[in-house]
C-alpha cells in the first residue's frame, strides 16, 4: 500500500515539476524545478529497486549537471524575452519535431506489441543476483572482474585533466607576488639611479 | 587466471603507467626538465619493450594467456605489435624536444602524454573484449587530441586538435553503437564468445553491428572513406606529433582491427572481407589521387599514409595467417619509412629559422643539402615501392598473400594504383634534384634528427633485406598466435 502511495506521490511531483520547468518565466526557477524533478525521479528508481541509478541521478544530474546549468543560466546574460519572440517563427519546426517523436512512440509501442527481437543469450558473467543489493553487485564486478578497466578508466580521466591544464594553463606575468627574500636583499645601489637627461630626451625606466 | 599472473602479463602497461605518473610529478615540479623527462620516457619504453620481448620469446609463454578474466590477451601477436609501437613512440620522443623548444612549445607534459597514449595502444593490441578495446582506444585518442593542439599558440595546431576531437568523438560514437549492437546479438563482450555466437547465418542487426565497428576502426586507421580528418590534422599538428600519429597509433589500430576481425568475426570472413576489400581499394586510390595536387609536404605524407593503409588492408582482406604476417611486415617497414619522411621534413628551415614544409621549398635541395636530399629521396623511393629499397618487399609480401588467398583482382588493382602513387613520390624527388634552388635551407645541427634519419634510411635501404628472414619469422609467429 505504502509503495503505491509513494509511487503516485513521486510520479505526480515529477510531472508537475517537469511542467513547471517549461512554464516558469524565470530561467533560474526552471532549473530549480528541474532539480525537484530529478529528486523525485530518483525516488521512483528506489521504488523499483534500482538504487544505483537513483544515486547516479542525485549525484550526477543534481550534483553536477543541474548545478552547471544554474551557473550557466546565471552567468550568461540571456535575454529570454528576445528568445521567446522567435517562438512563432520556430513553431512549425517544433510541431514537426513533436510529430516525429509521437510517431517514434507509436512505432516503439507497436514493435513492443509484436514481440521482442531475437537477441543473444547473456553469458551470465554479469548476471544480477537477488541476494545482494545492486550497488554491492556492481561493486563486486567493478573491483574484481573489471578492475583492469576500472584503473584504465582512471588513467583516461587523468589524461583529460592533464590535457585541460596543458591547453589552458598559462603563466600570468601580471600577477605580482611578494618575494620577501628579494625585498630584504634589496639595496640602495640597485634601486636608485642618477640620470642626467639631455634637454628634450626622456628617461628610460 | 589469478591476479598475480594477470599482472605479470600486463607488466608492459603497468611499467609505462607508473613511469608516466612518476614523470608527471617531475614535470609538475621541475618546469625546465622536459628534455630529461623525454629521455626517461624513452627509458621506460625500452623497459616495457624488454618485458614484451620476454613475454614473446620465453618458451613458457609460447601459447600466450588470458589475463583479468579474459579481458586482456597476452600472445605473440600483441607482444610484437607492442614492440613496434614502443620503437615508433621512442623515435618520436627522441626527435621531438629540440624541435618543439624551437617552436616554444616544449613542456614536460609532452612525453607524459605520449606515454599515456602508448599505454592506451598497448591495451588496444591486447584487447580481448569490446570493453578493453574501447577503453584502450579512448585512452590513446584522448592523449592524441591534446598532443595535436600541443603548440597551442599556433592557430593551425589548435584547429587540428579541435577537428580531431570532434571527428574522433563521432567515430567513437559510431564504434560504440556497433559494439552495443554486437553485444545485444551475441550476448557477450568477449571476442571468443562473440566469435562463437556469431557463427552461422548472420542476422541483420549483428551485420549492422559489424559494419559500424569496422567503420569506427577504419576512422582510427584513417582508411578511406573515413580519412577526411587526416590531411588537416597532420598538417596542423606540430611535425613531431604528426610523425607520432602516422606511426604508433596506426600500428595499434591496425593490430586491433586484425584481432577483432580474426577473433571476434572469424566465422564471418565472407561478411567483413568484402568491406575490407572496398575500404582497401578506396584508400589506395584516394591516397594516390589525393596526394597529386598537394603542395604542402605534410599533407602529401598524410595522403601517403592513407595510401599505405590501403596496401596493409589488402593483407587483411586475404584473411589468412600469411596475410596477417604480411601486414605486420608491411607495418614495420611503413613505420620506418613514414617516420623517416617526417624526420627529413623537420630539418627544413630557411635562413631566418622558420620552418618550411612546402613543395617549392625543397626545390634544388640536392645542391644545398645533398645528404638530406639523398635520404629524403631514399624514403620517397621506398614509399613508392621501387625495387632495391625495402618498401618494395612490404608490397611484395602483401600482394603475395592476396594472390595466395585467391584475390588476384584485388592484387592487380593494388599494383596498378601503386603506379599512380609512385607519381607524386617521384615528383618530390624530381623537385629536389632537377629544379632550380629558390630558398636556401640552412644546416640543422640537431644530431638526434640526423642520426634517426640515417638509421631509418639504413633500415629501408637494401641493407634491410638482411632482416627479411628474422622479421618474417617473428611475424609468422605473431600471426599464428591468432589462428
Amino acid at each position: 500500500m505504502i509503495q503505491v502511495i509513494a509511487f503516485y506521490l513521486f510520479s505526480s511531483i515529477v510531472i508537475a515539476a517537469a511542467a513547471m520547468v517549461i512554464f516558469s518565466r524565470n530561467p533560474v526557477h526552471s532549473v530549480l524545478w528541474l532539480i525537484v524533478a530529478f529528486f523525485n525521479a530518483a525516488g521512483l528508481m528506489v521504488l523499483v529497486g534500482a538504487e544505483f541509478i537513483a544515486m547516479l541521478l542525485v549525484i550526477v544530474y543534481v550534483g553536477a549537471v543541474a548545478v552547471l546549468f544554474l551557473f550557466v543560466v546565471m552567468m550568461l546574460d540571456i535575454d529570454f524575452a528576445e528568445l521567446r519572440a522567435g517562438f512563432m517563427k520556430n513553431l512549425p519546426l517544433g510541431i514537426l519535431l513533436a510529430i516525429v517523436l509521437v510517431c517514434e512512440l507509436i512505432l516503439g509501442l507497436g514493435a513492443y506489441q509484436a514481440g521482442k527481437v531475437e537477441l543473444g543469450t547473456p553469458d551470465g558473467k554479469a548476471a544480477i543476483t537477488d541476494q545482494v543489493p545492486n550497488i554491492e553487485a556492481m561493486g563486486q564486478l567493478l573491483y574484481t572482474k573489471y578492475v583492469f578497466l576500472f584503473e584504465a578508466a582512471g588513467l583516461i580521466l587523468l589524461v583529460a585533466m592533464i590535457g585541460a591544464i596543458v591547453l589552458t594553463h598559462r603563466k600570468t606575468f601580471s600577477q605580482r607576488r611578494q618575494n620577501i627574500g628579494q625585498q630584504v636583499r634589496r639595496r640602495p645601489e640597485e634601486s636608485i639611479r642618477n640620470e642626467q637627461p639631455e634637454v628634450g630626451q626622456g628617461v628610460e625606466i | 587466471m589469478n591476479l598475480a599472473s594477470s599482472l605479470y602479463f600486463a607488466r608492459p602497461e603497468i611499467i609505462l603507467s607508473v613511469a608516466a605518473l612518476a614523470l608527471l610529478m617531475v614535470a609538475a615540479w621541475r618546469s625546465n626538465a622536459s628534455k630529461l623527462i623525454s629521455m626517461l620516457s624513452v627509458a621506460a619504453l625500452v623497459a616495457a619493450g624488454v618485458w614484451s620481448a620476454h613475454l614473446m620469446f620465453s618458451p613458457s609463454f609460447e601459447l600466450g594467456g588470458d589475463a583479468f578474466d579474459g579481458l586482456y590477451r597476452m600472445d605473440a601477436f600483441g607482444s610484437l605489435s607492442k614492440l613496434l609501437i614502443y620503437s615508433a613512440a621512442a623515435i618520436s620522443l627522441i626527435i621531438a624536444p629540440r624541435f618543439l623548444s624551437n617552436m616554444g612549445a616544449m613542456r614536460g607534459e609532452y612525453p607524459v602524454l605520449v606515454l599515456f597514449a602508448v599505454v592506451g595502444m598497448g591495451i588496444m593490441v591486447s584487447a580481448n573484449d569490446l570493453l578493453t578495446l574501447y577503453i584502450g582506444l579512448e585512452l590513446n585518442s584522448l592523449a592524441a587530441y591534446v598532443l595535436a593542439s600541443f603548440a597551442r599558440h599556433d592557430e593551425r595546431s589548435a584547429e587540428a586538435g579541435l577537428k580531431y576531437f570532434v571527428l574522433g568523438a563521432l567515430a567513437s560514437g559510431i564504434l560504440l553503437f556497433g559494439m552495443s549492437l554486437i553485444y545485444g546479438f551475441a550476448g557477450s563482450t568477449d571476442f571468443t564468445a562473440i566469435g562463437k555466437a556469431l557463427s552461422g547465418e548472420m542476422g541483420m542487426g549483428a551485420l549492422f553491428g559489424v559494419v559500424f565497428v569496422l567503420s569506427g576502426l577504419a576512422f582510427k586507421i584513417s582508411a578511406a572513406p573515413f580519412h577526411m580528418w587526416t590531411p588537416d590534422v597532420y598538417e596542423g599538428a606540430p611535425t613531431p606529433v604528426t610523425a607520432f600519429f602516422a606511426s604508433a597509433p596506426k600500428v595499434a589500430a591496425t593490430a586491433l582491427l586484425i584481432r577483432v576481425t580474426i577473433t571476434a568475426f572469424g566465422d564471418q570472413t565472407f561478411v567483413w572481407q568484402q568491406i575490407i576489400m572496398v575500404v582497401a581499394i578506396m584508400s589506395i586510390l584516394i591516397g594516390a589521387a589525393g596526394a597529386i595536387g598537394q603542395n604542402n609536404l605534410k599533407r602529401l605524407l598524410a595522403y601517403s599514409s592513407i595510401n599505405n593503409i590501403g596496401f596493409i588492408l589488402i593483407g587483411l582482406a586475404a584473411g589468412t595467417a600469411e596475410g596477417v604476417s604480411a601486414m605486420l611486415v608491411y607495418l614495420a617497414i611503413y613505420v620506418a619509412m613514414t617516420l623517416g619522411g617526417f624526420v627529413c621534413l623537420m630539418q627544413l628551415r630557411n635562413r631566418d629559422g622558420s620552418l618550411r614544409e612546402d613543395m617549392s621549398d625543397i626545390a634544388g635541395l640536392s645542391q644545398t643539402r645533398p645528404a638530406l636530399a639523398a635520404i629524403f629521396a631514399i624514403f620517397m623511393f621506398s614509399l613508392a615501392g621501387i625495387p632495391p629499397l625495402f618498401g618494395f618487399w612490404g608490397k611484395v609480401v602483401v600482394f603475395n598473400a592476396a594472390v595466395a588467398a585467391g584475390l588476384l583482382p584485388l592484387a592487380v588493382i593494388g599494383i596498378a594504383a601503386s603506379v599512380i602513387g609512385a607519381f607524386y613520390y617521384l615528383k618530390v624527388v624530381k623537385v629536389m634534384y632537377f629544379d632550380e634552388a629558390k630558398d636556401i635551407i640552412v644546416v640543422e645541427n640537431d644530431r638526434s634528427l640526423i642520426w634517426t634519419g640515417a638509421l631509418l634510411a639504413a633500415f629501408v635501404s637494401p641493407l634491410g633485406y638482411l632482416l627479411i628472414s628474422p622479421l618474417g619469422q617473428l611475424t609468422d609467429k605473431a600471426a599464428s598466435a591468432l589462428f
